[in-house]
């Protein structure tokens, strides 16, 4: 008996041990987790600082690292738990425990991976989360309030949403599907990103003052390394190696190719030129919007969506500089916060068979009511995330005030608050 | 002696430095800058944010010049730096009160 079983686990260990750890999903989420930290440490870092000028380019670099420090040690010491803990009675809104980590050893699993893979992993989406909002207070906020706001932001922003959505609370109960992160991450950074514009102000001259991106070509590179870590975002998002995981890089990657063409003919079209702004900001667009969908659709939802992305996402923009005037400097909320709340209900749409989704042929599925609940977790993310993001910066405003002095924003943040010089040629 | 100051469009120096060695213009300095005339800028676009540049770039060239040499510097100038084109740029001629060479002490048109 003993070498029948023997015989059969080495042959199929999965079958044999389903749930214990799988080497395969396990590597995977190793490597997802290095390409979702690349993400932002240096992918968002030099997407952002090359969009501002020569004089903070260091201050976004800094607020970047800064950040990813950061929450790395609040993520261990607590907020990991808020998250994915069990909160017993109050675990609809969010977790507890598991503070330092204590309850995550050498043998605790999540799923076919050990739960120190799922705790890194997580860890990744949550630094990137507050990083992005940077781009909302670029060039005006000071670097002590960036730190408050951020450990603030994660405690009482993040953290619930991603336990309501990831981790057992009350939008996984209704059914709500984020594969990875469209309302967790990324509506979160664009609702928080555009209450902190409002909140600080508009930088010193916008919008009429040229304020030129200082060096496209960081810009690029950087947007280069966006489109690659997202695998690890997305197809990393599956918890496993397999099918799911190829394809919702499949659909991610179409979604990012078309969205940056989207964008890209948009403005060829409606301003005579395509520019290179234009169409990485497309492919930002095309994959932000993908994410809550890049598990539950197939190619054609990936092709559709990201088309979606690129023209929405264009005239969100266009909306919100030039016709609101509000001084969002990196357009987060028109591009993440505006992707992520049309992914979350595009997901509705393409997860059915008949529009090429991954809906199973047996699986009674309703589109119109899966959007209902879709609308629901958007409204309710957004709702929060604004709230709690306007009193933490009412909050930190009265600690250690927000703004720089405006002869501070003149010089420039780079010298003013860090002492330093982006560039001795 | 005289300076010579020509605001050209940059990528004309390689000609206009040739075309000045042919006649025997032994030295220049070359600055850097920007500038206008009558050439309008262009509109640059970065996400719905539109910016009129006005300030193109430019380079000048400074020679300094024996008073004999001057016309032949002048028409020199001129005819390498022309494309025709709006923007060419202008000469201007300063009067040069005297020239030291640092490393002998010589002064005047022996400094030149």
């Amino acid at each position: 008996m003993n070498r029948i079983l023997i015989l059969l686990i080495t042959i199929f260990p999965g079958v044999v041990f389903a749930d214990e750890l799988d080497t395969g999903d396990t590597a995977w989420i190793l490597v997802s987790t290095a390409l979702v930290l690349f993400m932002t440490l240096p992918g968002l870092a030099l997407f952002y600082s090359g969009l501002v000028r020569v004089k903070n380019v260091l201050s976004v670099l800094m607020q970047c690292f800064a950040i990813a420090c950061l929450v790395s040690i609040l993520w261990m010491v607590f907020a990991y738990g808020l998250a994915f803990g069990d909160g017993g009675s109050v675990n609809q809104i969010v977790g507890l425990g598991n503070l330092m980590i204590s309850d995550v050893g050498m043998d605790s699993m999540s799923g076919t991976i050990p739960e120190i893979v799922f705790f890194m992993f997580q860890m990744t989406f949550a630094i990137i989360t507050p990083a992005l909002i940077i781009g909302g207070f670029a060039e005006r906020m000071k670097f002590s309030s960036v730190l408050l706001f951020s450990a603030l932001w994660l405690t009482l922003v993040y953290a619930p949403v991603c336990h309501w959505v990831w981790g057992g609370g009350w939008l996984a109960d209704k059914g709500f599907m984020d594969f990875a992160g469209g309302s967790v991450v990324h509506i979160n950074a664009g609702v928080g990103a555009i209450v902190a514009a409002l909140v600080l102000g508009n930088r010193r001259g916008f919008p009429d003052k040229p304020m030129a991106p200082h060096n496209m070509a960081l810009t690029v590179a950087g947007a280069s390394m966006l489109w690659v870590g997202w695998f690890g975002f997305n197809a990393g998002s599956a918890l496993a190696s397999g099918s799911g995981a190829g394809m919702a890089m499949a659909v991610t990657h179409i979604s990012a190719a078309a969205g940056s063409l989207a964008w890209m003919t948009c403005e060829w079209v409606r301003s005579g030129k395509p520019t290179v702004l234009g169409i990485v900001t497309g492919m930002v667009a095309g994959l932000g919007t993908i994410t809550p969908a890049s598990g539950y659709v197939g190619p054609l939802g990936g092709l559709l969506i990201g088309i979606s992305a690129g023209v929405v996402c264009y005239f969100a923009t266009q909306y919100i500089k030039r016709g609101l005037k509000i001084d969002d400097s990196l357009d987060v909320f028109p591009v993440h916060g505006v992707g992520g709340a049309l992914g979350c209900l595009l997901t509705a749409v393409f997860y059915s068979n008949s529009y090429g989704g991954l809906q199973s042929a047996d699986e009674a599925y309703s589109i119109s009511s899966q959007f209902g609940v879709q609308a629901i977790g958007v409204v309710a993310t957004i709702v929060w995330c604004a709230v709690i993001t306007f009193v933490i910066l009412k909050l930190v405003d009265m600690m250690v005030g927000l703004r720089v002095e405006e002869d501070e924003e003149i010089e420039g943040l780079d010298i003013v608050l860090h002492n330093e010089r982006g560039y001795n040629i | 002696m005289k300076l010579v100051s020509a605001i050209i469009k940059p990528f004309k120096l390689d000609d206009v430095r040739q075309g000045l060695s042919e006649i025997g213009v032994q030295g220049m300095t070359v600055t850097e800058t920007k500038g206008f005339g009558r050439q309008k800028g262009h509109t640059e676009l970065y996400r719905g944010a539109e910016y009129v540049v006005d300030f193109l770039p430019k380079i000048k060239i400074e020679v300094a010049v024996d008073d004999d040499q001057l016309n032949a510097v002048i028409e020199s100038i001129s005819k390498s730096a022309n494309t025709n084109k709006i923007g060419d740029g202008k000469i201007f001629v300063y009067d040069l009160e005297q020239i030291v060479r640092i490393r002998t002490g010589e002064t005047g048109s022996e400094a030149i």
